[in-house]
């Protein structure tokens, strides 16, 4: 029993529990419509306040008023939250319209767009580090590149991406291929130009040929470095992902945000907010499961 | 693999054996490192002028304090490094990269950490086969695991092993692709003194069954004498020399009780220690005779238990 608690981590997963409620408590308490206090303001400036709309009756205490929940422009609590995401996951797969779309399809465009763009950046930071970390000239030649071109945000690339591919998913495709090469070049070239020379010379004395120096040497060598390359490149496209989706407005929960804010629906933009919290965990926990897949000890 | 004959070992044949590697007058020069007040273009020689011939079948050693070049000398030899004059020959053809007729067994095991046991064995029968089937690769390594003691620990990364589990498979692993010369740059250094023994024997056995060619290099002199049939003896470097070349007549099989009952191991010991000694500490000095001192000194030992002895 008590071996099953440490196994699970249930102590800590309690507490993290708790404070969950403890926050989600805090901002239902802060959120809530409170009372009118009519103190300091005379009977007609009250009565002109309900015509107005801004309080109404207290439906639980005769002739007392509460602030209206409809015109009251507080935060909304976690139940209105909760509210929108069941609302939203009813039907996630509508479609009415260009601009309404359901929770599904634009989880869904944003998944692809991150998808492509982060792969392909993938593959090519690796191939590109490896390149780099093999050769001395190489790095030498393209290391200034690299220094240059690592500290733009890939969001300040979009107009000039606009101007040249102008069509808007390939775009966000591209912001989130710039965003996720950089990391995964210097970490991959970093990790293969530290290889173990024993390593090297193993596969020098066993005549491995390219191909099979590449596979059996050179990729598992490097792979914890690559791989928290990869992790740092994820993070940085998931950041990226957001301000892209917004500017081109397309689609997308990105762009989900800016609708929602338009809409001065606040529980929306929450609501979309916590999707990419979600989606970017789901995506983390299955690249750590990668991650302890490759990695060795020496 | 299948000439199996305990007679081709002994030494006495030694001479009338065919040539296996050539080390044909090798000077290492290394350009000296900035920094250490030394001018670019500076050059240090490590050893100058090394020649002889490591014939088929033989176990030769190569003793020297350290610093001397052994293992410059061994890279060069494997491929690994280019010597500054003259040159490795091999089937009558001159070294000039790495490749399976030289296997080298590191001091540092260099087992890649992300393959099992089995894979670091397995990857080298599939570079010397290329052309085998996988079950047949697999039967071949399988049998270089079991010889080296291995069974039960195949699918085991080398993390997980003992100093003397990891050379093991270093061991199967040079073995395994039956290669012209064995080079072995101190083999059991990093193996703890207990282990080091039953390797040590291991590797005689698999030596013997296999008939195969090894140059060694290390700093035990026990050690060598236990293995060899000749002991290279460096001097100091700079500018080391190849001082002399001795043959070690115990019979085989040895065992380590046997060799150290035999009168030719406290004859081969003592002279090298007496080489040793009176090595120490001459930087230049490769040729000059060791004081009266040091010999008798060195004679005293002759009847004792064996102690330590390492350089
Ligand atoms: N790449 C290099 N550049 C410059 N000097 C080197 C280089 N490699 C080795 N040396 C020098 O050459 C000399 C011989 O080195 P080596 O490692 O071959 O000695 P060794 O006999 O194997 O010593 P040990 O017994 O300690 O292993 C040393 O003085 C070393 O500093
Ligand atoms: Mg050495």
């Amino acid at each position: 029993m008590k071996s099953i608690f440490y196994k699970y981590k249930i102590g800590s997963k309690l507490m993290s529990l708790g404070l969950l409620l403890v926050l989600l408590l805090v901002w239902h308490g802060s959120t809530t419509v409170g009372k009118f206090d009519p103190t300091g303001k005379t009977d007609d400036e009250v009565m002109l306040m309900e015509m107005n709309g801004e309080i109404i009756p207290d439906p639980y205490n005769d002739g007392q008023y509460i602030n209206n929940p409809e015109k009251s422009t507080t935060f909304p609590g976690p139940l209105k939250v909760v509210e929108k995401i069941k609302q939203e996951f009813s039907n996630p797969f509508h479609r009415k319209g260009t601009n309404d779309h359901g929770i599904g399809w634009l989880i869904l465009y944003t998944l692809t767009v991150f998808a492509i763009g982060y792969l392909a950046a993938s593959l090519v930071g690796v191939l590109l580090g490896v390149f780099i970390g093999l050769s001395r000239t190489l790095f030498e030649v393209l290391n200034p590149f690299l220094q240059v071109l690592k500290p733009i945000s890939p969001v300040a690339w979009m107009p000039l991406l606009l101007y040249t591919v102008q069509d808007g998913k390939s775009v966000a495709v591209l912001v989130v291929f710039l965003a996720s090469l950089w990391p995964t070049v210097a970490n991959t070239a970093f990790g293969v130009s530290n290889i173990r020379n024993d390593y090297l010379r193993v596969a020098r004395l066993l005549q491995f040929g390219w191909f099979r120096r590449f596979f059996t040497v050179i990729l598992p060598g490097a792979a914890p470095s690559i791989v928290s390359g990869l992790r740092i490149s994820f993070v940085s496209a998931l950041v990226a992902i957001v301000p892209a989706e917004m500017l081109l407005g397309e689609l997308g929960v990105g762009y989900n945000i800016w609708m929602e804010w338009n809409n001065l629906d606040i529980a929306g933009v929450m609501f979309a907010v916590l999707v990419f919290g979600a989606m970017g965990f789901i995506l983390d926990s299955l690249l750590d499961r990668f991650a302890r897949g490759v990695s060795f000890v020496e | 693999m299948s000439n199996n004959s305990e007679a081709s070992h002994l030494n006495h044949s030694a001479a009338d054996r065919k040539l296996a590697m050539k080390v044909d007058h090798v000077t290492k020069i290394f350009p000296v490192l900035k920094g250490s007040g030394a001018k670019t273009g500076d050059t240090f020689c490590v050893f100058k002028d090394v020649k002889f011939d490591v014939r088929e079948g033989e176990f030769i050693t190569m003793v020297g304090h350290s610093g001397c070049g052994k293992s410059t000398l061994l890279n060069i030899m494997a491929g690994f490094d280019k010597p500054s004059t003259g040159g490795i020959i091999v089937d009558g053809k001159e070294v000039t990269e790495p490749g399976l007729d030289r296997m080298v067994v590191f001091q540092s095991f260099a087992l890649m950490p992300w393959l099992t046991c089995f894979d670091n064995v397995r990857v080298a029968v599939r570079s010397a086969h290329p052309d085998w089937s996988g079950p047949e690769l697999d039967e071949h390594t399988q049998k270089y695991i079991d010889m080296m003691g291995l069974t039960g620990s195949e699918k085991k990364r080398p993390a997980l092993l003992s100093g003397g589990m990891r050379q093991r498979v270093g061991i199967a692993r040079a073995f395994c692709v039956n290669p012209k010369v064995l080079l072995l740059d101190e083999p059991f250094a990093q193996i703890d003194a207990l282990t080091r023994g039953v390797i040590q024997e291991e590797m005689m056995a698999m030596w013997q069954r296999s008939n195969a060619t090894v140059f060694m290099v290390t700093h035990d002199v026990d050690e060598a004498i236990l293995l060899s049939d000749r002991i290279a003896l460096m001097s100091n470097g700079p500018e080391a020399e190849l001082a002399e070349i001795i043959d070690v007549n115990i019979p085989r099989p040895r065992t380590r009780q046997q060799m150290i009952e035999s009168p030719e191991y406290s004859r081969v010991r003592n002279h090298i220690l007496r080489f040793l000694i009176s090595h120490q500490k001459q930087p230049g000095g490769s040729t000059e005779p060791a004081g009266k001192a040091l010999t008798d000194s060195a004679d005293e030992s002759t009847n004792e238990t064996p102690q330590k002895a390492e350089v």
